[in-house]
């Protein structure tokens, strides 16, 4: 049984369809990448996977004992965060929230899971620093620490290299490839750079406000969607 | 100073305004600390504006004012945030005819019963002669109940303040902990009103979390510095305006501008002194 199963989706804003016939599977341990131009329904699947929107037709189910409050996401950032007078460590061990229920406070094995997350992804000399202060592929890892607090099974990435250098971009594709292969946890990535899906995900779902492909990256990118897309001159 | 504060401690009538005042400034505090972050600070002023008149209408009717006001401020705190959620209306002039709209059907109705006096002014610019007995306990219930929902509920006010998709994605039910914001805030802006006046109450919920902005970095002291502020701005303010016999609620606003000017000058001061070796700093870092 598949982790995500998407069976004939489709999303709309009030009555105008977005996105539509969106017909497949997330394994445990995929590496999924989610690609197509702007407005091509991308950010809505992303939504609808996290039950923040209900399909407008179809149906989402979630397989292999996966709940909802076990779901890792890494939201674009709002403008409200860039002037936010929190430390890393704050930011991170709030992912750990949904887990706690009704109780109150946090427990000692939340603090040690926000501190093996900071460490795991490099930054744990940076927990006391502010997050409004961290450049911004620190302030993405920083996110990316709270979603990995959140979860043990699925991360879910909103456009996670938007506004990065090139340095930054491979850092964070890098790191996020990295918790793939050795923590097994299932990527779905969301990003408009096909150079770099293509680079590190091992399935592609390409959207145009329908499906127009999805299978493995290798057959990706022998066939003709593909091919267009990534513009023909770079095959790294 | 001892001299001062013991002949203003001999009058009950100031120990009860000090000590109301002292709480609602603790709670205001702490919610502005989410209210400004997440930019609804104009929620706390329409809340004052619909607090006026029913303040108006209560005294009209001949009941207390504060079973009127609150009931009354709880679902206006309701309806806009509904309305600052809701990005198709525009959220800062729908507050704005709110405001207006209670603040006429409020001089409307003292018109109408007590005529334009001196209760008009003690409304919008508050008197510390307005706490009664029964309103004291009143507010220390109520404060009290504010500062423990604050306390149990201070990581989800964090999460829900500082990511709302995050939280909701991973489950946690944002409208209900949004609400209980705007909840305890129209309370605290009741409760806080007939001493600081409509027109001046949301400064409370605004300047101290501002103030300890400009030079705390970690939302757990920007929470306890602006808390810390706000009750030591109000203890001078009142002090203040025993000693040179000025309005409170106007002195308290006084003494926080002055916070927050000095707060503003000891940031800049310490950015120009940190600012060579800062940027270095942050060269180094992104090269790392």
């Amino acid at each position: 049984m598949a982790l995500l199963t998407c069976k004939d989706a489709s999303f709309a804003y009030e009555g105008h369809t977005v996105v539509s016939g969106l017909n497949f599977s997330v394994e445990s341990g995929d590496y999924l990448c989610i690609a197509g131009e702007n407005g091509s329904g991308k950010s809505t699947l992303i939504k609808g996977l996290l039950r923040l929107k209900a399909p407008q037709k179809g149906s989402i189910f979630m397989g292999d004992g996966l709940k909802a409050n076990e779901i890792g996401y890494l939201p674009q950032q709002t403008a409200v965060q860039k002037d936010f007078p929190a430390s890393a460590y704050e930011v991170t061990l709030s992912g750990r929230l949904s887990r706690r229920g009704v109780r109150p406070f946090y427990s000692k094995s939340d603090k040690m899971n926000a501190k093996e997350n900071l460490t795991r992804l490099g930054i744990w000399e940076l927990r006391n620093r502010c997050y409004r202060e961290l450049s911004g592929g620190q302030q993405q890892r920083v996110l990316l620490a709270r979603a990995l607090c959140a979860t043990q099974k699925i991360l879910l990435l909103d456009e996670p290299v938007a506004g990065l250098d090139p340095v930054a971009t491979q850092d964070l594709y890098r790191q996020i490839s990295k918790i793939n292969r050795e923590t097994g946890i299932t990527i779905v990535m969301v990003s408009h750079d096909i150079h770099g899906a293509v680079k590190y995900a091992g399935k592609i779902l390409h959207l145009k406000n329908e499906q127009v492909f999805f299978g493995t990256t290798a057959d990706y990118m022998k066939s003709s969607i593909g091919v267009r897309f990534l513009g023909g001159e770079r095959h790294d | 100073m001892i001299n001062i504060l013991t002949e203003m401690f001999s009058y009950a009538f100031l120990v009860r305004a000090v000590v109301v005042g002292l709480l609602v400034s603790l709670c205001a505090a702490l919610l502005g600390v989410s209210l400004v972050l997440k930019r609804y600070s104009m929620i706390g002023d329409g809340l004052s504006h619909v607090g006026f008149g029913t303040l108006a209408v209560a005294t009209a009717m001949n009941v207390a004012p504060l079973i009127v006001s609150i009931p009354v401020c709880v679902a206006a705190a309701f309806l806009l945030l509904r309305i600052s959620e809701n990005s198709k209306i525009r959220g800062d002039a729908a507050i704005a005819l709110i405001s207006t709209s209670s603040l006429a059907i409020g001089v409307v109705v003292i018109s109408m019963t007590t005529g334009m006096n001196t209760d008009v002014c003690n409304y919008l610019f508050g008197s510390i002669l307005s706490m009664r007995h029964s309103d004291v306990q009143l507010s220390v219930a109520l404060s009290i109940v504010v500062l423990t929902m604050f306390a149990l509920l201070y990581n989800k006010v964090f999460a829900v303040t500082f990511d709302e998709n995050f939280a909701k994605a991973t489950g946690i039910k944002t409208g209900i902990y949004n609400m209980l914001i705007a909840f305890l805030t129209a309370i605290t802006i009741v409760l806080g009103m007939r001493m600081m006046g409509a027109l001046l109450i949301s400064s409370l919920i605004i300047f101290p979390s501002l103030t300890s902005m400009r030079v705390c970095k970690k939302f757990k002291t920007v929470t306890i510095c602006s808390s810390v502020i706000s009750v030591v701005c109000f203890f001078i303010g009142v002090t203040g305006s025993y000693v040179y016999a000025t309005p409170t609620g106007a002195s308290v606003v006084m003494i926080n501008i002055a916070a927050f000017l000095l707060f503003w000058a000891w940031s800049f001061i310490k950015m120009k002194l940190k600012g060579f070796s800062g940027v270095r700093n942050f060269d180094m870092e992104k090269r790392n």
